[in-house]
């Protein structure tokens, strides 16, 4: 079955950098040091990482952070909260937006 | 499913990693710990076992058996011993070995699953700990019941939690005793476990909060592709992935640390391993060393060549992974 999505092409992220070496070599540098352990530690970015990819729905990175997580130290519980913050995030964003609707509602309305 | 043969000729050779990293060939550094697995009888399933011990299994060592361990730790000196199985404890000669080796003043270790102290038979153990002085390093793969459930089958957080509470109110983790009390943590799947610092940290605040325990350590071991552990990631085609894994985590650090280098494993029918992985493969030691008991040589194993494989990634994989936990 044909799908745009291929699990194993994850393994195979280095290769974007093939044709244009310097430019993955800074994104790999900058990468690595955002997720070092910092004011937050690794665990807490991996769950960070692992909500925003539900965020912005990136199977390469739910994959990569579903893993990066349980190394860390998490555990399918806080995985399930920090997937549920994601999500009231995109919904609230979605709701709050309805303001909008309102404003515009009531400047047409009598 | 995958073809795990393949799989593993694909890879780097553990060898070729140690000749990049100017560690070939592994050898012992001297021998610490004296590792005696007592047999693979354990009244747990686990899904992760790299013995595939069962309440089924008659490979369990002999008295005569025991009595030849003995010699040979009189004769090597080793200051250590470490008692694993299986489930140690249900050798029927357990209670007289341990005797023995306090006798010959020896620090004594012992694995434990925990449930099989809360077994008919088996509730006066943490006294007899006591009286051997004996330091218990126990199994709970994490401080929820449905992780440490899901490795180790049905109900056996619950017999953990009761067992642990048996062990501090005869004072194992509790500070100012003397009787420690350690904990093993595994990964509940293919992934490799997190800092022990930290993990530790997690244990010690929840097992508190929780149900009013207390410990000493925490070490944190990686599944090794052997046993149990192997049969699930061949079955939940996770062979590949966790196998690469390992290869790519490979830290010299960890290989200059890794554990054979200090121990010598014996197997229930006494013959002699580089360490309990090697045994549970069947690889007995060579290059020259002595592999059964009949024949022990302290020279001979102290200056022993290791036999290596590929399983050996998984201790040497990240922050590295030994009987004691992390090691890098």
């Amino acid at each position: 079955m044909n799908t745009y999505y291929n699990p194993e092409d994850l393994q195979k992220f280095s290769s974007v950098g093939k044709d244009a070496p310097e430019l993955w070599k800074k994104f790999n540098e900058w990468y690595g040091a955002v997720f070092a352990e910092g004011a937050l530690t690794e665990r807490e970015k991996a769950l960070i990482a692992l909500a925003v990819a539900h965020a912005i729905q990136c199977p390469y990175c739910i994959d990569a952070y579903t893993q990066a997580s349980l190394e860390k130290g998490a555990n399918k519980e806080q995985m399930t909260e920090a997937v549920h913050v994601a999500s009231a995030i995109r919904g609230g964003a979605s709701l709050v937006h309805g303001v909008q609707m309102r404003n515009a509602a009531e400047k047409i309305g009598m | 499913m995958e073809n795990t043969h393949e799989v593993l000729e694909k890879l780097k050779s553990f060898d070729i990693a140690l000749k990049e990293t100017n560690l070939y060939p592994l050898t012992s550094s001297g021998i610490k710990v004296f590792q005696i697995n007592l047999g693979k009888l354990c009244n747990q399933g686990c899904r992760h076992c790299h013995v595939e011990a069962g309440p089924d299994k008659k490979e369990i060592m002999t008295k005569e058996t025991m009595k030849m361990c003995l010699k040979a730790l009189r004769k090597g000196g080793y200051p250590v011993v470490d008692i694993t199985g299986g489930a140690p404890e249900m050798n029927p000669d357990y209670r007289w070995f341990v005797k023995e080796c306090k006798g010959l003043d020896r620090t004594i270790k012992t694995r434990t699953n925990l449930t099989v102290l809360t077994e008919n038979g088996y509730s006066d153990m943490p006294d007899f700990f006591k009286d051997n002085k004996v330091e218990i390093i126990a199994s709970l793969p994490y401080y929820l019941e449905s992780t440490t459930d899901t490795q180790r089958g049905s109900g056996i957080f619950k017999k953990s939690i009761e067992a642990l509470k048996m062990l501090n109110n005869t004072g194992y983790g509790v500070e100012g005793t003397g009787l420690t009390l350690n904990l093993v943590y595994n990964p509940c799947g293919a992934y490799l476990p997190p800092s022990q610092k930290s993990l530790e940290m997690d244990f010690k605040r929840e097992l508190k909060r929780r149900y009013g325990i207390s410990f000493n350590s925490l070490f944190t071991i990686t599944n090794m592709p052997i046993g149990r552990f192997f049969k699930f990631l061949r079955d939940s085609n996770n062979f590949v992935q966790y196998t690469e894994k390992l290869q790519s985590s490979y830290n010299p650090a960890a290989a200059v640390s890794v554990m054979c280098r200090e121990i010598v494993s014996i197997g229930w029918d006494g013959s002699i391993y580089d360490c309990d992985f090697n045994q549970m493969l069947g690889i007995r030691c060579n290059h020259g060393a002595p592999d059964h008991l009949r024949s022990f040589e302290p020279d001979k194993l102290n200056k022993r060549r290791i036999v290596t494989g590929f399983h050996c990634y998984g201790c040497t994989a990240g922050a590295g992974s030994s009987c004691t936990g992390a090691v890098a």
